[in-house]
């Protein structure tokens, strides 16, 4: 529409009679034309609204509700809100949330970055190892998780072996997913294990853009390995480690399925973690309106956490 | 001291070998600059000088030292990239004490150093910015800034200008020749702008296909080219080249072209040409020695008239390029503008043969030099 205002005003003061008619019909060929851009959009943003957009709203207004699932929806005010406070498995799971995120964002970040650079290298085997680092990312996690329980197997998996043989007291043996001070340790570890072929090969792409001349460069001023890492390389992927530390904190506040397969949260609530609890809330005690407020601070806290990223990442 | 060897040098790329034994002797402090045609191994041959590319085979001796196996930063070099390879995240200030950090100098050292450079190369107002707001003459300025502040012994410098346009090439040329002058280094210079090869150099390494052509001052390769590549390498327009053939004429010789005969200059050694005579061989004949009768007293005595057919006047203001046809040949004569010429006309020139040139036909080679 400003379109056609803006030509109308411009053809300025020759106007003819056919004037009108020219704009009315632009104006309808324009309508017509976002029609179809509309129609074709439709399908897509129809299973968005119904499948992702409508049960966001319902979890937002739901928070404020009680609801079982079955019995009528009752309003709660703050009811939910308040019950935060009080709920010990929450504030474990808050903080379990936070320590995960805290601990497996840059351990990733730096796996992944350390196995991109040597894998950028021309080493012997290199494609090979290529895509042993990514197969994690790639398997099954309920057959990857089975292998992972039996390899950290307090009594007879082959690391605490391993352990025993290098001379470790079977007294001070680590109980992994069984030991509530290193379950943690372990679902950390699995995470980490799990997603950095994929950030690797992100890593990788972002390694094969940099001018190789800034090396030849940093060579002849005098730098060695680590310099030129750290003054060319780090400083060159910014930007893919921007990119890398958002999707991995989000996806590391979203953590479920890999506690789901090994330690379901436990021993105690050592591992818990805010969607373990909200789905323990939703499908186990039916407390959807809860559940929902817990999904709610989830979602504000990535909310802030990202704002914050994004925040700092212009002002470099 | 820098004087720079390179022996029987080679490099390969498995069976692929781009540099071949190339054997140069480089004074030190001087200004010595590789041209040749793209892909004839100029860059290769810097970078092994550099350390940037293993050495194949052969030796590379700096100041007196075997430097084959060490490392680049300790060569006492330091080099110009093509596209400046800046660093982009510092700013220009950092760009050029970064060398110097790394060596663990002084604070105060670094500060003067990079201001010095600075200044030399008016840059002062620009330190404080990252190279991405620069225009590409302040790039390259900081580039050369950075390889100053070190004081090398030696600078490397890859096509330092094919990214500038005209102006600023001719402007930075001059400033690279003061800076050489004012930095009493040994300069090792990569290009293939045979302009910035004959204003800059103190030598020419003229380059083909991995091999040395010829080495030899600015003048020198003009006048005495050792075959018919650097002939045509080096000037421009180009030499023009003739097929033509050698007969005796009285005690001296002339060249036949196509009923045309030149006399050869009395200065011309007879023992290489005799060989020649009766044989065809090829004469070269610089565009700015044929041209119109010269006025009677600035005449050489080696003239000898020449009529072509003018097939297009380029005009270049303060002369003109004539594109001639003689004999199925093309040609290219340099005239004054006041040489009246139309397209298609017959036109009676003069050669000035004194620095005619004779190849052999089948190698190529000068038979003169
Ligand atoms: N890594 C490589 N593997 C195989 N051949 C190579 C490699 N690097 C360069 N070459 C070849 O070596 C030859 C010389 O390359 P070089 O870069 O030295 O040319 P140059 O004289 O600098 O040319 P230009 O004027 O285009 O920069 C070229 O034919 C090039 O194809
Ligand atoms: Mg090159």
């Amino acid at each position: 529409m400003s379109m056609s205002n803006s030509t109308a005003a411009a053809s300025g003061a020759p106007a003819t009679a056919r004037r009108p008619a020219k704009t009315m019909s632009r104006r309808r060929r324009q309508v017509q034309n976002a029609l179809v851009a509309y129609s074709f959009i439709a399908p897509n943003f129809l299973g968005f609204a119904v499948f992702t957009l409508g049960p966001i709203l319902f979890a937002f207004v739901l928070a404020f509700m009680h609801w079982d699932g079955s019995n009528a929806i009752t309003f709660a005010g703050l009811d939910n809100f308040w019950r935060l406070f009080e709920d010990k498995a929450f504030i474990a799971a808050f903080w379990n949330t936070i320590i995960y995120t805290a601990v497996s964002v840059p351990a990733t970040l730096a796996c992944a970055l350390g196995l991109a650079v040597l894998l950028n290298q021309k080493i012997f085997g290199r494609d090979f190892f290529r895509t042993a680092m990514f197969f994690p990312y790639v398997a099954s996690l309920v057959a990857v998780a089975v292998v992972w329980n039996m390899i950290f197997n307090p009594e007879m998996g082959p690391v605490n072996m391993i352990l025993y043989t290098l001379g470790l007291d079977p007294k001070d043996m680590p109980g992994w997913a069984a030991d509530r001070h290193w379950a943690m340790v372990t679902v950390i570890l699995f995470g980490i294990w799990k997603s950095m072929g994929y950030y690797m090969v992100i890593y990788l792409a972002g390694l094969q853009g940099i001018n190789s001349e800034l090396y030849e460069a940093a060579d002849l001023d005098g730098a060695n390995s680590w310099q030129k890492f750290l003054y060319v390389t780090v400083p060159q992927l910014g930007p893919t480690t921007f990119f890398v530390t958002v999707m991995l904190t989000i996806q590391s506040f979203k953590v479920f399925d890999q506690i789901y397969m090994i330690t379901q949260g436990g021993p105690g609530t050592s591992t818990l973690v805010l969607v373990y609890h909200i789905y323990n809330e939703a499908f186990i005690s039916w407390d959807l309106g809860y559940s929902s407020m817990i999904a709610l601070v989830l979602f504000f806290l990535v909310l802030a956490v990202t704002v914050v990223q994004f925040r700092r990442q212009k002002e470099d | 001291m820098a004087s720079i060897s390179l022996k029987k040098l080679n490099k390969t790329y498995g069976a692929l070998t781009v540099v071949h034994d190339i054997d140069l002797e480089i004074a030190d402090k001087e200004f010595i600059i590789l041209v040749g045609p793209s892909g004839c191994g100029k860059s290769t041959t810097l970078r092994m000088i550099a350390g940037l590319e293993e050495i194949s085979n052969g030796e590379l001796v700096i100041g007196g030292d075997l430097v084959n196996e060490v490392p680049s930063k300790d060569r006492d070099i330091a080099m110009v990239f093509q596209n400046y390879a800046l660093y982009p995240h510092m700013t220009v200030y950092k760009n050029m004490a970064f060398g110097l950090q790394l060596r663990k100098a002084s604070r105060e050292v670094i500060h003067r150093k990079v201001q010095e450079a600075a200044k030399i190369l008016d840059i002062t107002h620009l330190l404080n910015r990252k190279p991405k707001a620069l225009s590409g003459g302040q790039r390259q300025r900081v580039a050369l800034g950075r390889a100053m502040v070190r004081n090398p012994a030696v600078f490397l410098l890859d096509e330092p200008l094919s990214n500038l346009d005209a102006k600023l090439r001719g402007t930075m040329r001059a400033e690279i020749t003061k800076l050489h002058k004012r930095l009493d280094a040994t300069f090792i210079y990569v290009t293939h702008d045979q302009i910035e090869a004959m204003t800059m150099a103190d030598r020419i390494v003229v380059m083909k296909d991995g091999h040395i052509q010829q080495v030899d001052t600015p003048q020198n390769l003009y006048d005495r080219p050792v075959n018919m590549f650097v002939a045509g390498f080096i000037g421009a327009p180009q030499m023009n080249m003739l097929p033509s053939t050698i007969e005796r004429r009285g005690d001296g010789y002339a060249a036949l072209f196509d009923g045309r005969e030149l006399p050869l200059p009395a200065h011309f050694d007879k023992n290489r040409i005799e060989p020649y005579v009766g044989r065809e061989l090829v004469i070269g004949i610089r565009p700015e020695n044929l041209h119109e009768l010269p006025p009677a007293d600035i005449a050489s005595e080696n003239l000898a008239p020449f009529d072509a057919v003018v097939e297009l006047a380029e005009p270049m203001g303060s002369e003109v390029h004539l594109n001639l046809t003689a004999g199925g040949r093309n040609l290219i004569a340099r005239v004054s503008p006041r040489f009246k010429a139309k397209i298609g006309d017959g036109v009676k020139l003069v050669v000035d043969t004194t620095n005619m040139q004779l190849f052999d036909r089948e190698t190529e080679r000068s038979i003169l030099y």
